[in-house]
Formats: C-alpha cells, structure tokens, sequence
C-alpha cells in the first residue's frame, strides 16, 4: 500500500510540475462557473439548488478527464521510464491503483472548488443539501469511471494525442449510448440495456437528487472493469 | 547467482535471442557484448523482469523470473539503455521515490540516498532538475537509483553510452569498484569498455552466445612476437626456431634493421629467458619480446565475420 501512495504522490506531483493541473482546475471551475451563471440562467430559475452544475457536470468531466489521463501511461512509454517502474519489486495492480488515485485525487479538488457555489446559493436561499451531497458523489463515481478508461487507452499507446482522442472516444461512446438521441433508435429491449449501460443516463438521475444503489454499484464496476484491463495491457506489454 | 537456460525470445516473427545458456557467479564482472540488435538489451530485460521469455528459463539466486519476479527485482539494480529518469523531478525526490518504491522510510531512506549519492558523486546536484543534468549526471542518477538497494547483482545497460571521454572513465571507474562487492553484468559494443572493466566477457551475435569466457581465455593465444636486429635474419630465425617450445617459426615484416618474427609455441611457457641469453650469446639487438595476445576487438571481429559467412 505504501506503494501505491508514492506512485499516487508521485503522480501528482507530476501533474503540478507541468501546468496541466492548473489549466485543468482553470478550465473545470470555470466551465462550472459560466454554465450555472450564464447559459443555464441561474437566476431566472429563481430556484436555490445545484441542478444546473450537476447537469452540466458529466460533459465536462467527460471533455477534461482525458487530458489527465492521456499522459499516465503514453509519456512513460514514450520516455522510458516505465522500464523503471515495471522494474521495481511492485505489482503491476499497485502502480496502475497509484495513477488512478492521483488522477482521481486531481479531479476531486476539480469539484471541490466548485463548492463555494453551493455555499452561494445556500446564501441565497434554502438550499437542500440532499441532491447536493448526491451530485457530488455521483460526479466522483462517474468521473472515476472516466479515468479508468482514459488510464486503459494510455496503456495502449505511446502516443499521448492518441491516448487523448480515444480516451474521447470511449468515453463519448458511453455516454452517448445512453442519451435519449441515441436509445431513441432502438427498440425497447435494446434502448433499456443502452441507458443501463450509457453512463450519462444514470447521471441524469442523480443530478435529480435520487441515488440509486444499482446507478453507484454500475460506476465502481465500470472503474473497476477497466482498471483490471489497464493492468492486463501491462502485463500484455511484457509478453510483446 | 545468475543462471539462463534455452532462453528465447522471438518478437512476433523476429528472433532476437535463440536459446542462450550460461551461468554467472557470486562476484563476476560480466561484459555483455554484441553489435547493435544481438540480443543484449533483449536478455537483460527478461533477466529484470520487464520482459517475458518466449521459451526457457531465467534463475537469479535460484528464483525463476517468471515465477516470482519481484524477489527477483528486489535482488536487482538495472540500470536501462539511455538512464530514463522523470525529468521534472529534483535528484534528491528521484531517489526518494526509489527508496519508497523499494520500501525504504525516513532516516533509513535517507542513509541510504547519501551513501548512493555520494559512490555516484551526485551530492553537489541533489537539488537540481533532472531535466537540467548534463548527460553524464544523469547516468550516474541513475546508477546511484539502482544501487539504492544495495542489490546483490547490477545490471547495466550500455552505461557509457553517449559521454564524453572523461565521464566515461568515471563511469567505468564506478563499475570497477561496485564489482567488488556485486555480481555486475555491464553490456556494450565498445570492447575497450570490457577491457577495462570486467573479468569475463560472453559475446552475443545474432541471438546467440558466440563466445563466453575470462578475458584471458578469449584473447589467449600460443604465439610470441620477437622484434630484433640481427646481421643474418634468416640464421636468427634458424636459431629462434630450435629454441624448445617452439614448434615453428614465422617472419612477420620488417622495420628498418628490425626483423620481426612471430614464434608459434607448443605450450603455454614463457619464452622469455631463452630469447634474451640467445640475443646475448650473438649480439643481436633486441627490441621487443612479447606474447602475441589477440585484442578482444580481432576476437570480436573475428566472431562477427564468421557469423556472416553463416548467414551468407
């Protein structure tokens, strides 16, 4: 376990040295910021909660997420010192678990710099802290789910433009299998399956204020699904 | 302490090793060479654990690598071709980080960081960027990272590669005296390297071990070159000839008075004494007396040619 820790220390480390931390909580909080104050025209709703920065949160976490993870495993290769970390006596399950720490870590300051928000608008009015706890949580798990992935397609390559895109891609993938566009094409049976799957579908509910064990249950096996496959990419690596 | 048997590793339909066997012991100073694309890389990244074999085995301290690599790495410092290193951390973190990983904590893992800084003579940049280092410092960071555990055996990967002529004979100066106290596998293709630093060296081409042997027993040979000044050459080379020991004698050039002869012996004696009371008894002018060793390049060369001629 404490080695987990310095790969997660490490990592974030890294993130800090580049400037890509500061520009990802620039543009995150920012983006949260002008979608509840101008496009979803906070005040006009003249209602005091959140719902707007929960909807607006899983495309955001979505277009951020894979430009903290393109680089995890991408830049390794590329420069070689993942010989150094496949080298050392450590798990290859420690080593991707500190990476996902470290990116989960980065985007959970992401959301907590949006709090002030929810404390303006429990300033404004009788704010329900409910929906609010749930959004938050939800928006952990979901981005969660996003890293994973994002870390998965890193693995694969030692192109970091590539790991960015496909992260896009795959990520894109799950949540437009849920949107109504999309499940709108298909039959019954196969439209409930796509919204069980889509990973923006079960958001919508949570940014409602309603939690439902089967939509946390989906985000922590979805996470956990591609952190096994991040680390069968690394044993693949070995086998090359 | 190190021991491969039959080991192979083909990537898809290329061969890079084709079942190499040898064993090194507790305190051998090995050179790996080989011209570029041998093998030498591959076989040590299988030997570290990056790499899986396709076929064969790999035992450190009788412990398979496949089986359980990290008592394996636990047992290894390695040192990969180029030192990679995080270049945005400061020395001193680098190594931390090395320490942590290797599950060194507080003034343990600090002990540790001086005493490999200070073998590496890194101590004056333990502050500085590793972005910033010169090329020179790098490679010793990255040697003071793999000797942070104290490891029983060092592997290197070409270490000297890419510096200058002075970082060179500091690098080497390193191995040598790690090689005291570890088993040290170093590779190259620059074979004054091995020369200059190992006991033994085992010759990859192509895959394959060409030859494995001490220094001494590769550059070996059963000849002695004789350089003198004589007013009949060819009744020198009479006499040099019925010298005991000496099976046959052959004129090898001539450098003003100087004749040169190169003495073939049936054994391995010194020629020495003989030689010097003959060129006293007749008054030749002698100059040179030595054995006619092959440098390990001409033994490398000669290895190399023979493999093309195969493969032609």
């Amino acid at each position: 376990m404490t080695r987990v820790r310095s790969v997660a220390a490490r990592e974030l480390r890294s993130y800090f040295n580049s400037t890509i931390a500061y520009v990802f909580l620039l543009v995150f909080v920012g983006a949260a910021l002008f979608t509840v104050f101008n496009v979803k025209a906070f005040f006009a709703r003249g209602q005091a909660d959140l719902r707007p920065l929960f909807e607006a949160i899983p495309l955001l976490t979505l277009l951020l997420v894979p430009a903290l993870t393109m680089r995890l495993w991408a830049e390794e290769a590329k420069t070689g010192t993942l010989e150094l970390l496949l080298t050392f006596p450590a798990r290859d399950g420690e080593l991707v678990l500190g990476k996902f720490l470290a990116s989960w870590a980065l985007l959970a300051v992401g959301l907590l710099l949006t709090l002030p928000l929810a404390g303006a608008v429990a300033f404004l009015g009788a704010l329900d802290w409910g929906p609010v706890v749930g959004g938050y949580l939800g928006a952990l798990l979901l981005g969660a789910a996003y890293l994973a992935i994002g870390q998965f397609v890193s693995a694969l390559t030692e192109n970091q433009i590539l790991a960015f895109i496909l992260a896009l891609v795959v990520c894109l993938t799950f949540y437009g299998m849920g949107t109504e566009v999309v499940v709108g094409l298909f039959s019954d049976r196969t439209a409930a399956l796509l919204r069980a799957l889509g990973t923006g579908s079960r958001f919508d509910s949570i940014a409602r204020g309603v939690i439902d064990l089967r939509d946390l249950v989906y985000y922590l096996s979805l996470t956990g699904f591609f952190i096994l496959l991040s680390i069968g990419a690394l044993r693949a690596r070995r086998w090359a | 302490m190190i021991e491969l048997r039959e080991l192979r590793k083909s990537y898809g339909k290329v061969e890079a090793l084709r079942g190499i066997s040898t064993s090194i012991e507790r305190g051998e100073v090995v050179g790996l060479l080989g011209p570029n694309g041998a093998g030498k890389t591959t076989a040590m990244k299988i030997l570290v654990g990056y790499l899986l074999p396709t076929s064969g085995a790999a035992r450190v301290a009788g412990i398979d690598v496949v089986e359980d690599p990290l008592a394996v790495q636990r047992r290894i410092g390695y040192l990969p071709e180029n030192a990679p290193l995080y270049g945005d951390m400061l020395v001193q973190e680098y190594l931390g980080f090395v320490g942590e990983m290797r599950g060194y904590a507080g003034p343990e893992a600090r002990r540790r960081i001086v005493a490999a800084a200070g073998q590496c003579a890194i101590d004056d940049v333990l502050t500085r960027p590793i972005g910033q280092l010169s090329k020179g410092y790098r490679q010793r960071v990255g040697l003071a990272a793999a000797i942070l555990h104290d490891p029983e055996i060092l592997i290197l990967d070409e270490p000297t590669n890419g510096l200058d002529p002075n970082q060179i004979v500091e690098v080497r100066e390193l191995i040598r005296h790690m090689g005291k106290s570890k088993t040290v596998i170093v590779s190259t293709h620059i074979l004054t390297e091995v020369e200059a630093s190992c006991d033994r060296a085992v010759i990859l081409i192509d895959g394959r071990i060409r030859a494995d042997g001490s220094l001494d027993r590769l550059t070996h040979s059963r000849a002695q070159v004789v350089s003198l000044a004589a007013d009949d050459p060819a009744a020198a080379a009479d006499v040099l000839g019925r010298l005991p020991g000496v099976s046959r004698v052959e004129r090898a050039g001539a450098e003003g008075d100087f004749a040169v002869y190169r003495l073939h012996l049936t054994g391995d004696h010194e020629l020495g004494e003989p030689v010097f009371d003959a060129a006293r008894q007749r008054g030749w002018r002698l100059r040179e007396l030595r054995r006619d060793d092959k440098t390990l390049e001409q033994v490398f060369r000669e290895l190399t040619e023979s493999a093309e001629e195969v493969a032609a």
